[in-house]
């Protein structure tokens, strides 16, 4: 039984090296996961032993270790399909990281369906990552960038979403959490709505993917995207998911080695997917750690883990309500594994360079998503984010050390 | 005051903390001492971008030295502005351009220029350093003139 299984916090804690050291002095409280997770000891070791004992290039060689990494990182393709339920294994694209696949898409999808006078559809609390290169992409093809607002309460204006379909924009792209607000946006609804006028939803799901169960099928998103290193994986490894329809129709992205199927001097014909997305050799051993972080997620189970995550959330946001002057910045229903916040006049980069000399790392600023800030009039947040490793104690410490500071800096 | 002296000064001060959060409760006490620059000036034009906090610089010259003055809406920030502006105030251009800002290493601040602390001094020192230069060019044509 799923459910069952115990979820034994120092046990979790034990598998991540960097969790147990001191910054100056004080015993490390890591509260920026949403910039990136650490990393378990079992994902560290299986870079290792790739670099170690079995590192070759792939899909070409006829050696015995080229062969074997062929089988090692089509096996992993195979976890991250199941992980996210696809319906095909090659529906799985590995990419660099979240921009990465966002970039491919903005291309290569732009490319196919985006022209003069045709619009594209985001909304107000993208990640910079998920909204500049549709930006640009309307620039190139001088089509219109839409963009949806955000309500006081930091959710999607769904009525305003409403009219702007009625522009019929050939490209939706929403962020499945935001960064900033830990807001999840409802878009099952958003996905359904889109979808009774045939256009095709992306779903940027950086902030989400470790802190749900996905099944894309039943999302029926045309596409997902997200990052191994938000989620326990090494650095340098993403993953694009979407529709075998839409992958097969859409144009290469980069062109090169291993993507193609015939070349002659007139012309190249490109392999079938997919390869045709992956041009040039794959950062393969990141692709396995990638893998060993999702056998290591369920492993622990991820309904437990959004148990847990979610009782940090109730606790943190009940914590910091006890402090003078704080008021939460976005304030929905439905947050997930981030708060962001601001006390009286206090500057977020005056309180995180404080609690940083106590130990404790959060995130200060715009997180890369400026019109966020242009909605709510501000130029910054503190932002604190939770993974599974983190503790009911470390949110103590934590609230502790901003009282600390907030009595310095009023 | 040489711009060496109050270096030294200012090295001898923080000599006295050992502790993080009593050379905070320093800086804050100090960006309070910080000349402010005046209303008409504090636009987009004197604003030194930084990715986090944000700094306006004005500087003036009478022929002689240059005096700054200078806010942020960062307390901490400010402070570490004013101990730059402690430093270099009311001195020649040329004085200005022969300095360095060492100092800062050897109180703790160092990590504060660096390019990925992103709050902009690092962008402040070589903005002070540019005003020096151009005041020094102003006054070698004016002696031409």
């Amino acid at each position: 039984m799923e459910n069952s299984k115990r979820f034994d916090i120092q046990n979790i804690r034990s598998q991540f090296p960097a969790l147990h050291q001191q910054v100056y002095n004080k015993p490390l409280v890591y509260l920026d996961n949403a910039a990136t997770t650490q990393k378990p000891q079992i994902v560290i070791d299986r870079l290792k032993t790739w670099y170690e004992m079995e590192n070759s290039n792939i899909h070409r060689g006829v050696h015995y270790l080229s062969q074997q990494g062929t089988v090692a990182f089509e096996s992993a393709r195979k976890t991250v399909s199941t992980f996210l339920n696809t319906k095909f294994t090659h529906e799985i694209i590995f990419t660099k990281g979240t921009t990465d696949s966002i970039n491919l898409l903005a291309s290569s999808l732009g490319k196919l369906l985006v022209n003069e006078g045709d619009a594209v559809l985001v909304s107000g609390m993208e990640h910079h990552s998920n909204f500049v290169p549709w930006q640009q992409l309307c620039i190139e093809r001088k089509a219109n960038f839409l963009v949806v607002g955000i309500t006081g309460t930091g959710e999607i204006d769904i009525e305003q979403y409403k009219l702007l379909l009625e522009k019929r924009p050939k490209i939706i792209s929403i962020a499945h959490i935001s960064n900033v607000l830990g807001i999840i946006n409802p878009i099952e609804e958003m996905i359904r709505l889109a979808h009774n006028y045939d256009i095709p939803v992306v779903i940027d799901g950086a902030q989400s993917v470790c802190h749900q169960k996905i099944d894309v099928q039943q999302l029926d998103c045309d596409f997902f995207a997200f990052s191994g290193h938000k989620m326990y994986a090494p650095m340098g490894v993403g993953v694009l998911y979407g529709k075998e329809k839409w992958l097969n129709a859409m144009p290469p992205y980069q062109f090169g080695g291993e993507m193609v199927s015939q070349v002659s001097r007139q012309e190249t014909t490109f392999n079938e997917l997919p390869f045709k997305f992956e041009a040039g050799t794959p950062n393969i051993g990141a692709v396995l750690g990638l893998e060993t972080a999702i056998q290591f997620i369920e492993s622990v189970g991820i309904e437990q883990i959004a148990v847990h995550e979610e009782k940090l959330i109730r606790y943190a946001l009940k914590k910091l309500q006890e402090i003078d002057r704080l008021r939460f910045i976005g304030n929905a229903l439905k947050q997930a594994s981030v708060i962001s916040f601001l006390i009286g006049d206090i500057h977020p980069y005056d309180l995180g360079m404080i609690i940083d000399k106590l130990g404790i790392a959060i995130r200060t600023g715009h997180h890369c998503a400026q019109p966020v800030m242009e909605y709510f009039g501000i130029h910054g947040t503190m932002r604190v984010s939770f993974a599974m490793y983190n503790t009911f104690e470390e949110i103590d410490t934590f609230v502790a050390a901003v009282k600390k500071a907030a009595l310095m800096l009023e | 005051m040489t711009i060496e002296q109050t270096q030294q000064q200012i090295i001898d001060e923080f000599s006295m903390f050992d502790d993080w959060m009593d050379k905070y409760n320093f800086l804050i006490e100090m960006g309070k001492d910080c000349p402010l620059i005046e209303t008409q000036y504090k636009t987009n034009n004197y604003l030194i971008n930084g990715c986090q906090s944000r700094v306006w610089l004005h500087a003036s010259y009478d022929g002689k030295q240059i005096s700054f003055s200078a806010d942020s809406d960062a307390v901490i920030t400010k402070g570490i502005v004013n101990l730059l502006i402690r430093v270099f105030n009311d001195h020649t251009p040329e004085e200005i351009l022969a300095s360095d800002t060492a100092f800062l290493d050897k109180i703790g601040l160092k990590e504060h220029l660096s390019p990925t602390r992103s709050n902009g001094l690092l962008s402040m020192v070589k903005q002070m350093k540019l005003y020096a230069q151009v005041y020094q060019l102003k006054s070698i044509q004016q002696s031409h003139d």
